[in-house]
């Protein structure tokens, strides 16, 4: 049987790459997609956990559940901000959104 | 677990059920009126989120209907801290309903006070969340709908690039906050309440070694972080503060805070407390020691940068960095060994932040008031408002002396409170940085005085016109900061002094 350590690397494995999609992307797409991935890294280590450690008590399946609707409704609204910045200025690249500066 | 009591747990929750029927009623309003009459929909959110108000202050813990505790299959807990702050946040939001009626763009949208709400009730459940299911869920409840109220004017660029730029912030904090989560969850070997991890970390297992358990411990307070806006997680403070429509960031400024203050101290009080030792090392130490850092930083940057604003939104953005600097003074204080001074340090914490909520929405109203009539942000616009709109100017200067902690304004006293607990807790060094910063803080808010006073301008012969909501605002704003300020001070801090200790005993 793999061992859990196994699940947990894969997860921050995912949760470094979807973290260094966030930091290094200049596209804000591409940005939420790296938050997407760090979500699913979550995920993992929860499913791993909850299977290795509490089968019987559903709390980790149920987490999982709601991180999946919270991302999907973060995704919709934040689509929804990156294609109205696309209206206004053409342009999706951060960089590009720099009105306010101090 | 306890016997489920169905009317009970209702009762436990009855604010956010209440919330949720006030949202409907909402999209209703906004559906059925016709364009003349759309100001209802702000009177009858802020009425509402009023009454919501009152429900936690008639039910509060203690008295017979609902015992302290935690309901709903232990996801919410019901006790003095959540309920003040729950009152907090609703009071926040209905002020806030009141100060859009007017602006431009916002005001007679039904769906603006239905995103409010929503985020209101995030807040409210925030406020009582005893599980890491409930805390990542309250979270999100909150944030989404800031994203958009952030974004509201959707042709505004401004407005538009603050929402994205707090969507992406928002976003990646909360999923690094949500991975730490996710490492507690198997750190305590599957367990999501809060209240029953302490007890398994404290087991065995990590004897050796602390440090997946400070590591996930520091992702959590990086969440917590970028919501209270403490440095160095506030890159997007000013930005979104600016941009966003004023009334949202008058509501961002406060309930946001002051619902991640209550989890805040509600996580790691119950997660971490002083009883859990890994390797011979407190974790509490660990997490006080981080949070006097960031109360530091926070305090000297907020207080430096704002020296250096011109526009108005701005430089309040940085002086509630700097006041997330002074409350944290507070959750550092929780590291007292007496529950004396622990009661201490958490009334200092709710009185500061229910004193801040007055305190930052009078600033915001005049603020909202001001650009509506003028079009202008910049502080060097605000010259010669003692002599356009006298009663104006004297809500502002009583805001700003509250801000900057000067008697007879309430602000003086919640910084008293708060210095006191931390010196009690043995941070008297804390307690000398939060003073000398205070004194900084002080000049530039004596500035934006100064140019409201002193300078004069040529549209001194305009009045700004105040409508009769906003009238409203100012007054109870007003009077709630001086009432606090004076003689409301004390017999207020005793009894959170004795409901706090009530949590403790």
């Amino acid at each position: 049987m793999v061992p859990l350590w196994a699940y947990l690397l894969v997860a921050a494995g995912l949760f470094c790459i979807g973290a260094y999609g966030v930091l290094s992307r200049r596209n804000a797409v591409a940005v939420l997609m790296g938050v997407e991935l760090m979500l699913n890294a979550v995920n993992i280590n929860l499913v791993a956990f909850w299977r290795y450690l509490s089968p019987l008590n559903m709390g980790g399946q149920a987490f999982v559940a709601f991180v999946f609707v919270v991302a999907a409704a973060e995704a919709a609204v934040g689509l929804a901000i990156i294609i109205s910045v696309y209206r206004s200025r053409r342009s999706v690249i951060v960089e590009d959104v720099d009105i306010m500066k101090w | 677990m306890t016997e489920f009591d169905l009317a009970t747990s209702l009762l436990a929750i009855l604010p956010e059920i209440a919330l949720t029927v006030l949202a409907m009623i909402v999209l209703f309003l906004d559906l059925s009126l016709p364009e003349s009459q759309r100001r209802t929909i702000a009177v009858v959110s802020s009425i509402g989120l009023a009454f919501t108000a009152a429900l936690p202050l008639i039910l509060w813990p203690g008295s017979a209907q609902v015992p302290e505790g935690l309901y709903w299959g232990c996801m919410v807990r019901y006790d003095v801290l959540s309920q003040i702050f729950k009152v907090m946040v609703l009071l926040a939001a209905a002020i806030t309903c009141l100060m859009s009626i007017d602006v431009k763009g916002i005001g007679r949208k039904g769906e603006f006070y239905l995103v409010l709400i929503v985020s209101t009730l995030g807040m409210t459940l925030l406020a009582g969340a005893a599980d890491l299911i409930m805390v990542f869920l309250a979270l999100e409840t909150t944030s989404i709908p800031l994203y958009i109220l952030a974004a509201f004017k959707r042709d505004d660029n401004k407005s538009v690039e603050s929402g994205v730029k707090y969507f992406l912030f928002g976003s990646f904090s909360s999923a690094i906050l949500l991975y730490g989560l996710s490492l507690l969850y198997g750190f305590s070997g599957g367990q999501t309440n809060l209240y029953q991890i302490a007890g398994v970390l404290n087991s065995e297992a990590f004897a050796n070694n602390p440090l997946p358990i400070l590591g996930a411990l520091a992702m959590v307070i990086v969440g917590f972080g970028f919501k209270i806006s403490a440095v160095p997680f506030h890159f997007w403070t000013p930005d979104v503060y600016e941009g966003a429509p004023t009334p949202v960031t008058a509501f961002l400024s406060v309930a946001s805070k002051a619902a991640s203050f209550a989890v805040l101290v509600r996580f790691l009080m119950a997660v971490f407390p002083a009883s859990v030792v890994i390797g011979n090392a407190e974790i509490q130490n660990f997490w006080v020691q981080l949070m006097a850092a960031s109360a530091v930083i926070s305090m000297t940057i907020g207080n430096v940068v704002a020296l250096a604003q011109r526009n108005i939104k701005r430089l309040l953005a940085y002086s509630s960095i700097a006041q997330a600097g002074y409350t944290l003074m507070g959750v550092a204080a929780l590291q007292a060994t007496s529950a004396d001074v622990q009661a201490q340090a958490i009334a200092s914490i709710s009185f500061y932040m229910f004193m801040y909520v007055f305190t930052n929405l009078l600033a915001f109203a005049v603020v909202v008031l001001f650009s509506e009539a003028t079009g202008s942000e910049t502080i060097a616009d605000l010259a010669g408002l003692s002599r356009r709109s006298p009663w104006l100017a004297l809500m502002m200067t009583i805001g700003l002396l509250s801000l900057a902690g000067v008697p007879p304004a309430a602000g003086f006293f919640g910084k008293f409170f708060l210095f006191n607990a931390a010196v009690q807790a043995d941070l008297t060094w804390l307690a000398i940085i939060g003073v000398l910063n205070a004194i900084i803080g002080l000049y530039y808010y004596l500035v934006v005085i100064k140019v409201m006073y002193v300078d004069r301008s040529e549209d001194e012969d305009k009045p700004i016109p105040v409508s009769r909501p906003y009238v409203w605002v100012l007054a109870i704003t007003a009077i709630v900061v001086i009432v606090l300020g004076t003689f409301g001070a004390q017999p207020v801090f005793d009894w959170a002094v004795r409901s706090a200790s009530s949590l403790l005993g």
